[in-house]
Protein backbone atom coordinates (compact mmCIF):
# COMPACT_ATOMS: atom_id res chain seq x y z
CA UNK A 1 0.00 0.00 0.00
CA UNK A 2 1.61 2.92 -0.98
CA UNK A 3 0.21 5.56 1.54
CA UNK A 4 1.47 3.33 4.56
CA UNK A 5 4.82 3.05 2.84
CA UNK A 6 4.59 7.35 2.37
CA UNK A 7 3.81 7.39 5.79
CA UNK A 8 6.20 5.85 7.12
CA UNK A 9 8.68 7.57 5.16
CA UNK A 10 7.30 10.82 6.58
CA UNK A 11 7.50 9.97 9.98
CA UNK A 12 10.87 8.28 9.42
CA UNK A 13 12.23 11.61 8.32
CA UNK A 14 11.11 13.67 10.25
CA UNK A 15 11.99 11.78 13.47
CA UNK A 16 15.43 11.74 11.79
CA UNK A 17 15.32 15.98 10.71
CA UNK A 18 14.10 16.95 13.65
CA UNK A 19 16.63 15.44 15.92
CA UNK A 20 19.07 18.29 15.55
CA UNK A 21 16.69 21.00 16.39
CA UNK A 22 14.66 19.10 18.80
CA UNK A 23 18.18 17.91 21.03
CA UNK A 24 19.29 21.61 20.45
CA UNK A 25 15.89 23.29 21.73
CA UNK A 26 15.58 20.81 25.01
CA UNK A 27 19.19 21.31 25.84
CA UNK A 28 19.10 24.77 26.12
CA UNK A 29 15.60 24.60 27.52
CA UNK A 30 16.90 22.30 30.18
CA UNK A 31 20.76 23.68 31.06
CA UNK A 32 20.91 27.47 29.97
CA UNK A 33 19.33 30.79 31.96
CA UNK A 34 18.78 33.39 29.92
CA UNK A 35 16.35 35.95 29.05
CA UNK A 36 13.03 35.05 27.43
CA UNK A 37 13.50 31.23 28.63
CA UNK A 38 10.39 30.89 29.39
CA UNK A 39 8.86 32.85 25.87
CA UNK A 40 10.87 29.99 24.50
CA UNK A 41 9.56 27.06 26.35
CA UNK A 42 6.14 28.20 25.64
CA UNK A 43 6.25 28.58 21.91
CA UNK A 44 7.93 25.53 21.25
CA UNK A 45 4.49 23.77 22.41
CA UNK A 46 2.57 25.91 20.38
CA UNK A 47 2.23 23.31 17.63
CA UNK A 48 0.57 21.08 19.69
CA UNK A 49 -2.05 23.45 21.13
CA UNK A 50 -2.61 25.17 17.74
CA UNK A 51 -4.99 23.62 15.59
CA UNK A 52 -3.31 21.62 13.44
CA UNK A 53 -5.04 23.13 9.68
CA UNK A 54 -4.14 26.68 10.96
CA UNK A 55 -0.15 25.17 11.83
CA UNK A 56 -0.78 24.35 7.90
CA UNK A 57 -1.66 27.18 6.64
CA UNK A 58 1.09 29.65 9.18
CA UNK A 59 2.97 27.06 7.17
CA UNK A 60 1.97 27.70 3.89
CA UNK A 61 1.90 31.45 4.52
CA UNK A 62 6.18 30.76 5.08
CA UNK A 63 7.31 28.26 2.57
CA UNK A 64 4.03 28.78 0.19
CA UNK A 65 5.40 28.99 -3.36
CA UNK A 66 4.23 32.60 -3.79
CA UNK A 67 6.82 33.35 -0.51
CA UNK A 68 10.21 34.44 -0.90
CA UNK A 69 11.29 31.45 1.17
CA UNK A 70 9.22 29.34 -0.70
CA UNK A 71 9.43 30.25 -4.29
CA UNK A 72 13.51 30.11 -3.76
CA UNK A 73 13.28 26.90 -2.67
CA UNK A 74 11.17 25.46 -4.81
CA UNK A 75 13.47 27.00 -7.24
CA UNK A 76 16.06 24.86 -5.71
CA UNK A 77 13.97 21.74 -6.30
CA UNK A 78 12.74 21.51 -2.84
CA UNK A 79 9.17 22.74 -3.16
CA UNK A 80 7.44 22.71 0.65
CA UNK A 81 4.26 23.51 -0.34
CA UNK A 82 1.68 20.59 -1.94
CA UNK A 83 4.72 18.00 -2.39
CA UNK A 84 6.16 15.25 -0.29
CA UNK A 85 8.71 18.01 1.30
CA UNK A 86 5.97 19.79 2.64
CA UNK A 87 4.06 16.86 3.83
CA UNK A 88 7.41 15.97 5.80
CA UNK A 89 8.04 19.26 6.92
CA UNK A 90 4.11 19.35 8.31
CA UNK A 91 4.74 16.14 10.10
CA UNK A 92 8.22 17.96 11.59
CA UNK A 93 6.62 20.59 12.94
CA UNK A 94 3.60 18.97 14.55
CA UNK A 95 5.83 16.22 16.27
CA UNK A 96 8.50 18.93 17.46
CA UNK A 97 6.54 19.76 20.48
CA UNK A 98 6.98 16.25 21.77
CA UNK A 99 10.40 15.90 19.83
CA UNK A 100 11.66 18.65 22.46
CA UNK A 101 10.07 17.88 25.42
CA UNK A 102 11.24 14.49 25.47
CA UNK A 103 15.00 15.75 24.95
CA UNK A 104 14.53 18.62 27.51
CA UNK A 105 13.40 15.81 30.03
CA UNK A 106 16.28 13.46 29.09
CA UNK A 107 18.69 16.34 29.49
CA UNK A 108 17.31 18.02 32.77
CA UNK A 109 17.17 14.21 34.29
CA UNK A 110 21.33 14.27 34.49
CA UNK A 111 22.91 15.50 37.41
CA UNK A 112 25.22 18.59 36.08
CA UNK A 113 28.21 17.36 38.12
CA UNK A 114 28.74 14.82 36.09
CA UNK A 115 29.46 17.37 33.73
CA UNK A 116 31.79 19.17 36.33
CA UNK A 117 33.57 16.38 37.47
CA UNK A 118 34.07 15.31 33.34
CA UNK A 119 35.74 18.65 33.62
CA UNK A 120 37.82 17.94 36.52
CA UNK A 121 38.98 14.55 34.74
CA UNK A 122 40.42 17.06 31.37
CA UNK A 123 37.66 17.70 29.11
CA UNK A 124 36.49 20.43 27.69
CA UNK A 125 32.96 21.45 27.16
CA UNK A 126 32.44 19.70 23.49
CA UNK A 127 33.94 16.12 25.25
CA UNK A 128 31.77 16.65 28.13
CA UNK A 129 29.05 16.95 25.52
CA UNK A 130 29.93 14.03 23.20
CA UNK A 131 31.10 11.66 26.31
CA UNK A 132 28.94 12.23 29.12
CA UNK A 133 26.05 14.46 28.24
CA UNK A 134 24.78 12.90 25.17
CA UNK A 135 25.19 9.13 25.74
CA UNK A 136 23.17 9.39 28.89
CA UNK A 137 20.44 11.33 27.01
CA UNK A 138 20.34 8.91 24.47
CA UNK A 139 17.44 6.80 25.44
CA UNK A 140 15.42 9.76 26.09
CA UNK A 141 16.11 11.60 22.76
CA UNK A 142 15.26 8.00 21.44
CA UNK A 143 11.96 7.89 22.99
CA UNK A 144 11.75 11.63 21.69
CA UNK A 145 12.24 10.12 17.78
CA UNK A 146 9.62 7.66 18.28
CA UNK A 147 7.06 10.26 19.95
CA UNK A 148 7.93 12.64 16.64
CA UNK A 149 7.61 9.27 14.04
CA UNK A 150 4.39 8.27 15.31
CA UNK A 151 2.86 11.66 15.69
CA UNK A 152 4.20 12.18 12.07
CA UNK A 153 2.47 8.87 11.38
CA UNK A 154 -0.96 10.14 11.70
CA UNK A 155 -0.44 13.99 10.76
CA UNK A 156 -3.77 14.61 8.93
CA UNK A 157 -4.35 18.31 9.18
CA UNK A 158 -0.98 20.42 8.54
CA UNK A 159 -0.68 17.78 6.15
CA UNK A 160 -3.47 18.32 3.77
CA UNK A 161 -3.47 21.97 4.03
CA UNK A 162 0.67 22.79 3.43
CA UNK A 163 1.16 19.53 1.17
CA UNK A 164 -2.53 18.72 -0.47
CA UNK A 165 -3.89 15.34 -0.75
CA UNK A 166 -1.84 14.04 -4.23
CA UNK A 167 -2.00 9.90 -4.43
CA UNK A 168 1.77 8.46 -3.92
CA UNK A 169 3.37 12.23 -2.94
CA UNK A 170 1.64 13.57 -0.10
CA UNK A 171 -1.49 11.15 0.69
CA UNK A 172 -0.63 9.40 4.02
CA UNK A 173 -2.24 7.10 5.52
CA UNK A 174 -4.51 9.73 7.25
CA UNK A 175 -5.31 11.70 4.01
CA UNK A 176 -6.08 8.11 2.26
CA UNK A 177 -8.51 6.73 4.62
CA UNK A 178 -9.98 10.17 4.20
CA UNK A 179 -10.16 9.67 1.21
CA UNK A 180 -11.45 6.18 1.09
CA UNK A 181 -14.70 7.68 3.82
CA UNK A 182 -15.58 9.69 0.72
CA UNK A 183 -16.26 7.16 -1.39
CA UNK A 184 -18.90 4.83 -0.92
CA UNK A 185 -17.52 1.75 -1.28
CA UNK A 186 -14.85 2.58 1.12
CA UNK A 187 -12.84 -0.59 0.12
CA UNK A 188 -9.39 -0.84 1.88
CA UNK A 189 -9.97 1.33 4.77
CA UNK A 190 -9.78 -1.57 7.14
CA UNK A 191 -6.37 -2.59 5.60
CA UNK A 192 -4.92 1.42 6.40
CA UNK A 193 -6.52 1.10 10.09
CA UNK A 194 -5.31 -1.72 10.44
CA UNK A 195 -1.64 -0.81 9.62
CA UNK A 196 -2.23 2.66 11.50
CA UNK A 197 -3.30 0.98 14.88
CA UNK A 198 -0.24 -1.65 14.54
CA UNK A 199 2.06 0.81 13.62
CA UNK A 200 1.07 3.22 16.55
CA UNK A 201 1.09 0.92 18.51
CA UNK A 202 4.35 -0.42 17.84
CA UNK A 203 5.81 3.05 18.81
CA UNK A 204 4.21 3.49 22.10
CA UNK A 205 6.12 0.12 22.76
CA UNK A 206 9.11 1.36 21.97
CA UNK A 207 8.65 4.24 23.25
CA UNK A 208 7.83 2.18 26.96
CA UNK A 209 11.12 0.40 26.49
CA UNK A 210 13.02 3.20 25.67
CA UNK A 211 12.10 5.32 28.76
CA UNK A 212 12.75 2.47 30.91
CA UNK A 213 16.42 2.19 29.54
CA UNK A 214 16.46 6.15 30.00
CA UNK A 215 15.91 5.43 34.19
CA UNK A 216 18.27 2.43 34.40
CA UNK A 217 20.82 4.23 32.40
CA UNK A 218 20.96 7.57 34.96
CA UNK A 219 20.22 4.79 38.01
CA UNK A 220 22.56 5.86 41.12
CA UNK A 221 21.77 3.41 44.12
CA UNK B 1 50.60 26.27 50.21
CA UNK B 2 47.06 27.06 49.29
CA UNK B 3 45.58 30.59 49.12
CA UNK B 4 42.10 30.96 48.77
CA UNK B 5 40.08 34.53 49.08
CA UNK B 6 36.84 34.40 46.99
CA UNK B 7 33.57 35.64 47.25
CA UNK B 8 30.62 33.25 45.75
CA UNK B 9 26.86 34.56 45.23
CA UNK B 10 25.12 35.73 47.06
CA UNK B 11 27.53 37.51 49.59
CA UNK B 12 29.23 33.82 51.10
CA UNK B 13 32.88 34.53 51.37
CA UNK B 14 35.40 32.01 51.40
CA UNK B 15 39.15 32.81 52.98
CA UNK B 16 41.48 29.28 53.44
CA UNK B 17 45.06 30.07 54.24
CA UNK B 18 47.34 26.98 54.59
CA UNK B 19 51.06 26.37 54.59
CA UNK B 20 51.36 22.41 54.40
CA UNK B 21 51.33 20.39 51.85
CA UNK B 22 48.56 18.02 52.87
CA UNK B 23 45.70 19.45 54.97
CA UNK B 24 42.77 17.63 56.43
CA UNK B 25 39.77 19.64 57.31
CA UNK B 26 36.58 18.68 59.80
CA UNK B 27 33.87 21.27 60.97
CA UNK B 28 30.08 21.04 61.53
CA UNK B 29 28.12 20.97 58.20
CA UNK B 30 27.01 23.70 56.20
CA UNK B 31 30.07 25.09 57.45
CA UNK B 32 31.61 25.14 53.49
CA UNK B 33 34.10 22.29 53.55
CA UNK B 34 32.41 20.78 50.74
CA UNK B 35 32.39 24.32 49.06
CA UNK B 36 36.05 25.03 49.38
CA UNK B 37 36.57 22.20 47.41
CA UNK B 38 34.69 22.59 44.88
CA UNK B 39 35.79 26.18 44.83
CA UNK B 40 39.54 24.44 44.57
CA UNK B 41 38.67 22.34 41.48
CA UNK B 42 37.17 25.73 39.85
CA UNK B 43 33.22 23.96 40.05
CA UNK B 44 31.72 27.41 41.95
CA UNK B 45 31.46 30.75 39.55
CA UNK B 46 33.77 33.45 42.28
CA UNK B 47 35.20 36.52 42.25
CA UNK B 48 38.63 36.71 44.19
CA UNK B 49 42.03 34.84 44.01
CA UNK B 50 43.36 31.29 44.13
CA UNK B 51 46.51 29.79 44.43
CA UNK B 52 48.31 26.47 45.12
CA UNK B 53 51.69 25.75 45.61
CA UNK B 54 52.61 28.99 43.94
CA UNK B 55 50.28 27.92 41.12
CA UNK B 56 48.24 30.89 40.36
CA UNK B 57 44.29 29.14 39.50
CA UNK B 58 42.50 32.15 39.73
CA UNK B 59 43.41 35.68 39.79
CA UNK B 60 42.00 39.50 38.49
CA UNK B 61 43.22 38.29 35.13
CA UNK B 62 43.61 34.51 35.01
CA UNK B 63 41.02 31.81 35.77
CA UNK B 64 42.70 28.46 34.50
CA UNK B 65 39.69 26.40 33.20
CA UNK B 66 38.95 23.07 35.72
CA UNK B 67 39.32 21.05 32.24
CA UNK B 68 43.48 22.25 32.77
CA UNK B 69 43.55 22.60 36.56
CA UNK B 70 44.87 18.84 36.89
CA UNK B 71 42.73 18.38 40.32
CA UNK B 72 41.65 15.20 41.55
CA UNK B 73 38.27 15.86 42.79
CA UNK B 74 36.51 12.97 44.57
CA UNK B 75 33.15 14.30 45.72
CA UNK B 76 31.44 13.20 49.29
CA UNK B 77 28.96 10.33 47.35
CA UNK B 78 31.77 9.66 44.82
CA UNK B 79 30.12 10.63 41.89
CA UNK B 80 30.67 8.06 38.93
CA UNK B 81 29.42 7.92 35.24
CA UNK B 82 26.65 5.78 35.20
CA UNK B 83 26.55 4.94 31.76
CA UNK B 84 30.23 3.52 31.69
CA UNK B 85 31.85 0.41 33.46
CA UNK B 86 34.27 0.60 36.57
CA UNK B 87 36.99 0.50 33.98
CA UNK B 88 35.86 2.91 31.55
CA UNK B 89 34.97 4.98 34.74
CA UNK B 90 38.76 4.50 36.27
CA UNK B 91 40.59 5.36 32.99
CA UNK B 92 38.12 8.64 31.76
CA UNK B 93 41.30 11.30 33.38
CA UNK B 94 43.93 9.24 31.59
CA UNK B 95 45.73 6.64 32.53
CA UNK B 96 46.15 3.26 30.13
CA UNK B 97 45.39 -0.28 30.48
CA UNK B 98 48.13 -1.22 32.77
CA UNK B 99 48.29 1.81 34.85
CA UNK B 100 44.44 1.32 35.56
CA UNK B 101 44.92 -2.62 36.21
CA UNK B 102 47.55 -1.57 38.96
CA UNK B 103 45.15 0.98 40.35
CA UNK B 104 42.35 -1.58 40.80
CA UNK B 105 44.44 -4.28 42.03
CA UNK B 106 45.42 -1.75 44.81
CA UNK B 107 42.32 -0.33 45.54
CA UNK B 108 40.72 -4.18 45.38
CA UNK B 109 38.27 -3.31 42.37
CA UNK B 110 39.96 -6.29 39.75
CA UNK B 111 37.57 -8.17 39.85
CA UNK B 112 34.43 -5.46 39.33
CA UNK B 113 35.69 -4.09 35.95
CA UNK B 114 33.16 -4.81 33.80
CA UNK B 115 30.54 -3.80 36.27
CA UNK B 116 28.24 -0.63 35.79
CA UNK B 117 28.56 1.64 38.75
CA UNK B 118 24.58 0.74 39.88
CA UNK B 119 25.90 -2.71 40.71
CA UNK B 120 28.41 -1.87 43.24
CA UNK B 121 28.27 -0.80 46.71
CA UNK B 122 29.10 2.46 48.10
CA UNK B 123 32.65 1.15 49.26
CA UNK B 124 33.23 -0.21 45.80
CA UNK B 125 31.95 3.25 44.62
CA UNK B 126 34.29 5.30 46.69
CA UNK B 127 37.26 3.48 45.74
CA UNK B 128 36.44 3.51 41.93
CA UNK B 129 36.15 7.18 42.59
CA UNK B 130 40.06 7.19 44.18
CA UNK B 131 41.57 5.65 41.83
CA UNK B 132 39.72 7.54 38.78
CA UNK B 133 41.51 10.41 40.37
CA UNK B 134 44.58 9.20 40.82
CA UNK B 135 45.24 7.98 37.30
CA UNK B 136 44.08 11.45 36.04
CA UNK B 137 47.83 12.36 37.65
CA UNK B 138 46.47 15.34 39.24
CA UNK B 139 48.96 18.01 40.36
CA UNK B 140 46.55 18.38 43.78
CA UNK B 141 43.97 15.90 45.21
CA UNK B 142 40.58 16.89 46.29
CA UNK B 143 38.91 14.40 48.81
CA UNK B 144 35.67 14.76 50.43
CA UNK B 145 34.77 11.95 53.01
CA UNK B 146 36.58 9.14 50.62
CA UNK B 147 36.54 6.50 52.94
CA UNK B 148 33.51 7.10 54.86
CA UNK B 149 31.64 4.02 53.43
CA UNK B 150 35.07 1.32 53.83
CA UNK B 151 34.83 -1.05 56.83
CA UNK B 152 37.81 -0.79 59.08
CA UNK B 153 40.64 -2.75 57.98
CA UNK B 154 39.61 -1.92 54.21
CA UNK B 155 39.95 1.51 55.24
CA UNK B 156 43.40 0.91 56.59
CA UNK B 157 44.24 -1.00 53.36
CA UNK B 158 43.47 1.82 51.27
CA UNK B 159 44.84 4.64 53.48
CA UNK B 160 48.27 2.81 52.97
CA UNK B 161 48.07 2.80 48.84
CA UNK B 162 46.94 6.72 49.08
CA UNK B 163 50.00 7.21 51.45
CA UNK B 164 52.21 5.47 49.08
CA UNK B 165 50.60 7.19 46.39
CA UNK B 166 51.06 10.70 47.70
CA UNK B 167 54.53 10.14 49.24
CA UNK B 168 55.91 8.74 45.52
CA UNK B 169 54.38 12.26 43.64
CA UNK B 170 54.29 14.47 46.54
CA UNK B 171 51.33 15.75 45.80
CA UNK B 172 49.29 18.51 47.91
CA UNK B 173 46.17 17.01 49.44
CA UNK B 174 43.08 18.68 50.62
CA UNK B 175 41.30 16.06 52.54
CA UNK B 176 37.70 16.59 54.41
CA UNK B 177 37.12 14.44 56.80
CA UNK B 178 35.49 13.96 60.17
CA UNK B 179 37.29 10.76 61.00
CA UNK B 180 40.37 11.44 63.44
CA UNK B 181 42.14 7.97 62.21
CA UNK B 182 42.50 9.69 58.73
CA UNK B 183 44.31 12.81 59.62
CA UNK B 184 47.45 10.38 59.52
CA UNK B 185 47.63 11.53 55.78
CA UNK B 186 47.46 15.04 56.56
CA UNK B 187 50.52 17.29 58.25
CA UNK B 188 48.08 20.38 59.42
CA UNK B 189 44.50 19.80 60.91
CA UNK B 190 41.95 23.09 60.27
CA UNK B 191 38.45 23.32 61.67
CA UNK B 192 35.91 24.97 59.70
CA UNK B 193 33.10 26.71 61.52
CA UNK B 194 30.53 29.59 60.41
CA UNK B 195 33.39 32.26 61.19
CA UNK B 196 35.89 29.97 58.41
CA UNK B 197 38.43 27.91 58.74
CA UNK B 198 41.18 28.00 61.61
CA UNK B 199 44.05 26.10 62.69
CA UNK B 200 43.41 23.40 64.99
CA UNK B 201 45.59 24.19 68.50
CA UNK B 202 47.65 21.47 68.84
Amino acid sequence: MSAVWLSLQVGLLAAVLGLMPAMALGYLLARKRFLGHGLLSALVLVPMVLPPVVTGLLLLEVVGRNTALGGALADIGLPLSFSFGGAVLAALIVGLPLYVWSARAAFTAIDPRLEQLAATLGAPPKQQFWRVTLPLALPGLAAGAVLAFARGLGEFGATAVLAGNIQGETRTISLAVYQLLEDPSGQGVGLLVAASVILSMGALLAFEGLNRWQQRRLEQP
Amino acid sequence: MISVDLHLARGHHIAFQSTASRVGISGASGAGKSTLLRCIAGLESATGTLSVGGRVLQGPDTWVPIWERKVGWVPQDALLFPHLSVSENLRFGGGDAEQAGEIAQALELEKLMERRPRALSGGERQRVALGRALLREPQLLLLDEPFSALDAPLRLRVMAVLQDWLSVRDIPLVLVSHTPSDWVLCSEHQVASAEGFHLRDP
